[in-house]
């Protein structure tokens, strides 16, 4: 800032400067306005600091049973014991296997297919009686199922991914392949394109933005199965910890599978973005 | 040689809930060759759906479209087209969307880097080879929709309200831009517009349209000289013409507003 305001701004009376904090405090509060960088982070920060102070308060302070709030320093410790015996990243790992295989075996399939369903209206009409039905169903209702036909192993935790991706998937890709503007196929026509060019030159590189950012939300609908998954039979993972945990009270433990699920889920998020940025420079966000 | 025919072309396109809504009724026009025709019409007309038949993206209910005599059956290079919308593909730079119709023909990458090159300058975008869509005002991705048209050597230019959407000071340095072009390859063009400032500012010919059913009212002749320039629009000649076509569009009009009457 000019070093002339300042000064003015320091020569005013009181009252003056207490009116212009406050025209500055009720403008962070007009609707789809931009605030400074400095108050965003701030006011950022005092959310993550009041959340934890409550949490520290709360546990450190006595107020509620260790049984049902352990302390911060509870959790700390849990991760340093379990990090050193090797059990916590043992059991991430085997979460992170389960999810990955499910998701890109949903991915894989679900994007050609999706683009498909939302180019092509013969296989729209093929597949929208099998997505409309079963994109309302919960995963959760179709384990036993799951369980009946191929057993308690690896693949039945990854089924449970697949099945809570894959439709969700298909739905909004094919969204985002309808959504591709019929002037730039029309165009590319004219510009001597067969069908074929239209699919592979036109098709699918103007979807993959949209792509990317359903791959980006299905990624994190697919951490939240997680605990589904291992709810039934594993005797690994971060889900089969935290309910094993749940059995002999170890609330310290439940809060650090549910801390890591949640870290993991960040950096594959941050991951995706990253990815995005760095393959689609073209479809930038401003 | 590129000369057009558009010989009693009909097109009636079917009503979901049964019957029929006929856009284009008897239309017959003819673009001579190395001719700048403009078709200028309300909207709603049709002049987008005549284009469109032209182009071959879409086939009439009745008569025949031919281009040097052979009957167009589909969209095909030697009809390029630019469109109202944006239409470059987001994901290639300038230089990758002039090149793309040649690209797909199959042509060398370095004939297609020489004629793209060539193109780009011509519509003045040199500097911005590597830069992609989104980076380009309005007006400068029209520039490219028009190189990467022109760069594929089209017998017939479509275009289709090219300038619409864009602000009346950058459409009028567009027409001059584009004049200059065709001055320097004099194409075939076929333009549609319901500016008719723009469209006798413009065109050799200018064909008026009515709506509903959509036919070819009158056919006007402009014999301002060439290479113009924006004097013209307010030349005695240019006031004329522009009096004669509003006076047929209002007579048209009143009769819409009369058969809309009960």
């Amino acid at each position: 800032m000019c070093s002339k305001v300042v000064s003015h701004a320091a020569n005013e009376g009181s009252g003056a400067r207490r009116a212009r904090i406050a025209s500055r405090v009720a403008s962070y509060f007009a609707p789809k306005t931009e605030i400074p960088g400095r108050v965003y982070a701030t006011t950022s920060a005092l959310t993550a600091i009041s959340v934890f102070a409550a949490w520290s308060l709360l546990s450190y302070g006595g107020l509620v049973r260790p049984d049902f709030l352990p302390t911060p320093g509870a959790v700390l410790h849990a991760a340093w014991v379990t990090l050193a015996d090797g059990s916590l990243l043992h059991h991430a790992w085997s979460s992170v296997t389960v999810i990955l295989s499910g998701f890109i075996l949903a991915s894989v399939l679900a994007v050609p297919l999706g683009i498909m369903m939302g180019s092509f209206k013969i296989v729209e009409a093929a597949v929208e009686p099998i997505t409309g039905f079963v994109r309302y169903l919960p995963v959760s209702a179709l384990i036993p199922l799951l369980i009946l036909w191929i057993g308690i192993g690896i693949e039945q935790k990854i089924a449970v991914i697949f099945l809570g991706t894959f439709f969700q998937q298909v739905i909004l890709i094919a969204d985002v392949s309808a959504g591709v503007s019929r002037d730039l196929v029309d165009c590319s026509y004219t510009l001597g394109a067969k069908r074929r060019h239209v699919i592979t030159q036109v098709l699918i590189p103007a979807t993959l933005p949209g792509v990317m950012d359903t791959l980006r939300v299905t990624m994190g609908w697919a951490w939240t199965y997680l605990v589904v998954a291992e709810l039934v039979a594993a005797n690994s993972g971060l889900g089969y910890m935290i309910l094993n945990s749940m059995r002999g009270l170890f609330t310290d433990m439940i809060f650090l599978g549910i801390l890591v699920i949640g870290l993991l889920g960040l950096i594959t998020d941050q991951v995706m973005k990253a990815l995005r940025a760095w393959l689609l420079p073209w479809a930038a966000r401003t | 040689m590129a000369s057009l025919v558009i010989d009693d072309v009909s097109m009636r396109f079917a009503l979901r809930r049964g019957g029929e809504v006929t856009a284009l009724e008897h239309i017959c026009l003819e673009v001579a060759d190395r001719e700048f025709s403009v078709i200028v019409g309300p909207s709603g007309c049709g002049k987008s759906t005549l284009l469109r038949l032209v182009a071959g993206l879409e086939q009439p209910s009745a008569g025949m479209i031919r281009l040097d005599g052979q009957p167009i059956t589909g969209p095909s290079r030697d009809r390029g087209m630019v469109f109202q919308s944006y239409t470059l593909f987001p994901w290639l730079t300038v230089r990758r969307n002039v090149e793309f119709g040649l690209r797909i023909a199959g042509v060398s990458a370095a004939e297609r880097a020489e004629i793209a090159a060539h193109f780009i300058e011509q519509v003045g975008l040199k500097g911005f080879e590597d830069a992609y869509p989104a980076q380009l005002s309005g007006g400068m991705r029209q520039r490219v929709a028009l190189a990467r048209a022109l760069a594929n050597d089209p017998k017939v230019l479509l275009m289709d309200e090219p300038f619409g959407a864009l602000d009346s000071q950058t459409r009028a340095l567009m027409q001059e831009l584009l004049l200059d072009v065709w001055e320097h390859n004099h194409k075939t063009v076929l333009f549609i517009t319901h500016d008719i400032d723009e469209a006798l500012f413009l065109g050799d010919r200018v064909h008026v349209m009515t709506a509903r059913p959509g036919r070819i009212r009158e056919e006007i002749p402009v014999d301002i000289p060439r290479p113009r320039t924006f004097d013209v629009l307010t030349s005695p000649a240019f006031t004329a013409l522009k009096r004669s076509i509003l006076a047929h569009i209002r007579e048209e009009a009143m009769r819409a507003v009369e058969a809309a009457a009960p």
